[in-house]
């Protein structure tokens, strides 16, 4: 995958969680997926279209998710509830949006968000678009961005 | 001063709430799309409209176009995701007064909800 594309989300994260949450995150070493399973036990997913398509997903264990959206909403919410999947969407949807802006010269159009909760649940990209899985840590816990995105610009400029 | 709140997440919409009210406005209208705007705004007969751009059903640039058709005056904040210059650019021209991109602080939110009202009265 064009690192072009990875910078624009590690620095969305970072933006996304210190303006609404007041809360730092580390970023750690980028790596690729190679198991379809989702990196955690519940992930917000959204689809890119334009000249960049592919889905982007937001993951993390429930104690984390639930850590985060309490901060986000300014209440305890459990991940049973049901304005917590809203919460969570709104922030990968967040993530997205601020990510694509910084796509070099390309125009994209973001989905609405979806979101899957449960352990072990997969998520299934195309198989000619490999997905990488950029790991961040924060004081509520760990979560995991997966990206894979194609990069049709690219392959019309080609 | 009544607002009108348009986002498809009640986070989101929640959020905006609780800046609003710290700023003293507690008049306030939700919906949950373009369409569910389009269906209350009438009655409602908002002072201030702020609306997401990315929704289901009926999005925030198509209810701006149609609220336009027949209202050249309410003031209008589009709050959202979308921050490239040529979306800017294309809300403003669909008939937006004041652009927030999402994620916002609160003082960035009422700062904006200031300078349009400003604008209006002016």
């Amino acid at each position: 995958m064009d690192p072009a594309f990875i910078s624009p989300f590690i620095e969305s994260v970072q933006n996304v969680f210190s303006t609404m949450l007041q809360l730092p995150v580390v970023v750690g070493e980028p790596r690729l997926k190679t198991d379809p399973k989702a990196s955690y036990d519940i992930t917000g997913i959204i689809g890119l279209s334009g000249d960049v398509s592919g889905a982007v997903a937001l993951s993390f264990p429930r104690t984390t998710a639930e850590r985060i959206v309490a901060i986000f909403c300014g209440m305890e919410i459990s991940a049973d509830h049901a304005d917590f999947p809203d919460a969570v969407g709104e922030l990968v949807n967040m993530i997205s949006g601020g990510a694509k802006a910084n796509f070099p010269n390309r125009n994209v159009s973001i989905s609405c968000p979806s979101v899957i909760i449960g352990e072990g649940h997969r998520v299934m990209n195309q198989s000619e678009t490999p997905a990488a899985i950029l790991p961040f840590e924060t004081d509520c816990g760990v979560m995991a961005v997966e990206i894979a995105v194609r990069d049709n610009a690219k392959k019309v400029a080609a | 001063m009544k607002i009108l709140l348009v986002d498809d997440s009640k986070t989101m919409r929640n959020i905006q709430k609780s800046v609003l009210s710290e700023l003293g406005y507690t008049d306030i209208e939700e919906a949950c799309d373009g369409q569910d705007a389009l269906s209350k705004v009438g009655a409602f007969g908002p002072d201030l409209i702020l609306v997401d751009w990315n929704m289901p059903n009926m999005d925030g640039l198509t209810f701006v176009k149609k609220y336009r058709e027949s209202n050249k005056l309410t003031p209008m904040i589009m709050v959202t995701t979308e921050s490239e210059k040529i979306r800017v650019i294309e809300a403003i021209k669909a008939g937006v007064n004041n652009y927030v991109v999402k994620p916002f602080t609160p003082d960035v939110l009422s700062q904006r909800i200031a300078e349009t009202m400003q604008k209006a009265a002016a």
